[in-house]
């Protein structure tokens, strides 16, 4: 969707007192509707919407050969599929590079984030491990795949159960009820994007259309603070390190309330 | 032994719970859900919109382009993304039993995109496709003459049954005994054949009490399609 400059002008001179289109404030996110174990075929899985913005994740568990540099860990592979079911913008064929980048993002956050532990996957040392594969599927795109996204993926994990093992062979189908080793970290990748001299959270297609440059950044936080765990600068334009300084800053401000939202969402 | 008691102690004429849902793809000018029991699928479609490359263009009528695709979670073992030799195939007969009921002669030069993804797969994911293209088609205003329905039906143990499910997909037992799966579909007003596909060994008479059998149980779907789109404003 090609959005008119009369429309960037407005949300720009509505930015400019501080309001949206749809009545939230810039840094408000929309609300966040957890639904899990949405595929009864999947080691664990999830269906997670920010306002319009609907995403699936799934868990899959495969076995592998560790790394050389690694025997003794598992893996870990995020994947995601942009579907042109959830966007006329989305084309079919090979995986875009916005698909690319974005399941890179959201690897990043699950693992620098500590949210799984790897070293607890492995099944044979140099042999075999588990190989957890996250794959993301938008539904529709409404605007802030990147976080939504990364919710959804988070929350696969936490429904996910190993599968039955028998002679080191996944017995597919059969689940048992042991979760996978996750530590209590809660990664949020928040993405700011920036519309003339505004910053906004969450926003819409037609937002992220008139913005002119975007900073996804990953924050967990644990008994120890929080910590950033992933960035990424998108779009060409340019960011003043003040844009930068002031993301980091609202990124943990803003990380407590989506904790509390993604609970609340949880229950 | 014939297979008389199913499974999941459905009559042979049953299919499985059923379920439709409209609008569930905002961003898209149509969208459906369509579940049978644990088969769930979810169809949007964008178009009639700009053809390219042109070449691919019919000045005398519009096209219909289908895009299968099955979740990679959808399934016990992971589906490799992306997609494969059966979703190209899947996709192709899904348009074909689609395109009769289309007004394409309105729309010339144009595509109508249909996608659908499988989301969780319990055998029956074709039918279960095609039943939400048929909503999701509806719902995105493309004028039709009739919608489409479809289900599949299988010969096992040497009876006839509706709607099979994974576990009576994969039974087995010897020679024409096996499961044999026939997906099939019908313009529902009509009840002419869009999709008849057959994958096995079944004797004649067997296969034509299915497609009888069949066209039976779609007078439900087409009751339940018009259920579903009444709901539309």
């Amino acid at each position: 969707m090609e959005i008119a400059d009369i429309t960037k002008q407005r949300i720009k001179q509505y930015l400019a007192k501080g309001m949206r289109f749809d009545g939230r404030k810039p840094m408000q996110y929309r609300d966040i509707v957890i639904e899990t174990h949405v595929s009864k075929k999947a080691e664990g899985s999830a269906r997670v919407k920010l306002g319009d913005t609907e995403v699936w994740a799934g868990v899959k568990l495969g076995m592998g050969v560790p790394y050389s540099d690694s025997p003794d860990s598992g893996n870990l592979m995020v994947t995601a599929e942009f579907s042109p079911m959830a966007s006329e913008k989305f084309e079919r064929g090979p995986p875009s590079i916005e698909s690319v980048e974005l399941a890179r993002i959201i690897d990043r956050g699950i693992r620098e984030g500590e949210v799984i532990d790897l070293s607890k996957l492995s099944v044979k040392s140099g042999e075999a491990s588990w190989t957890v594969f996250v794959d993301i599927y938008p539904i529709n795109d409404a605007g802030n795949l990147i976080d939504a996204s990364a919710i959804a993926a988070l929350v696969a994990l936490r429904t996910a159960v190993f599968p039955e093992l028998k002679d080191n062979k996944i017995q597919f189908g059969e689940f048992t009820t042991k979760k996978l080793p996750l530590s209590d970290n809660l990664p949020f990748t928040m993405t700011f994007y920036k519309i003339g001299d505004h910053f906004v959270l969450d926003p819409t297609v037609e937002e992220e259309e008139a913005s002119d440059s975007m900073l996804t950044i990953a924050v967990s936080s644990s008994k120890k603070g929080e910590f950033v765990n992933a960035m990424q600068k998108g779009r060409e334009m340019p960011m003043t390190i003040e844009d930068v300084n002031f993301i980091i800053d609202n990124a943990v401000k803003e990380y407590k309330k989506l904790e509390s939202a993604f609970e609340k969402a949880l229950k | 032994m014939a297979y008389t008691k199913r499974f999941d102690g459905r009559k042979a004429d049953e299919m499985r719970e059923v379920e439709a849902k409209l609008g569930v793809v905002p961003r898209a000018d149509g969208s459906a859900m369509f579940r049978f029991g644990d088969t769930v699928a979810i169809a949007a479609v964008y178009g009639p919109r700009h053809l390219h490359p042109q070449f691919l263009q019919n000045p005398q009528q519009g096209i219909i382009r289908c895009h299968y695709d099955m979740l990679s979670f959808s399934v016990t073992e992971r589906k490799k993304p992306g997609p494969a030799r059966r979703s190209q195939e899947i996709s192709d007969v899904t348009a074909k039993s689609l395109e009769p009921v289309l007004m394409l002669s309105q729309f010339p030069n144009t595509v109508i995109d249909v996608f659908i993804n499988i989301v969780q797969a319990d055998a029956g994911t074709r039918c279960a496709g095609i039943n939400a293209a048929s909503l999701a088609l509806a719902h995105a205003g493309i004028p039709m003459t009739d919608l489409v329905g479809a289900i599949s039906v299988g010969s096992l143990g040497g009876s006839v049954v509706v709607d099979l499910t994974k576990e009576e997909e994969d039974y087995e037992e010897d020679g024409e005994k096996a499961a044999t799966d026939i997906p099939m579909a019908f313009t529902l007003r009509d009840g002419k054949v869009t999709l008849l596909q057959l994958d096995g060994k079944v004797s004649p008479e067997n296969l034509k009490k299915a497609i009888e059998v069949g066209r039976k149980a779609c007078e439900k779907l087409y009751d339940l399609q018009k259920e579903t789109l009444k709901g539309l404003k």
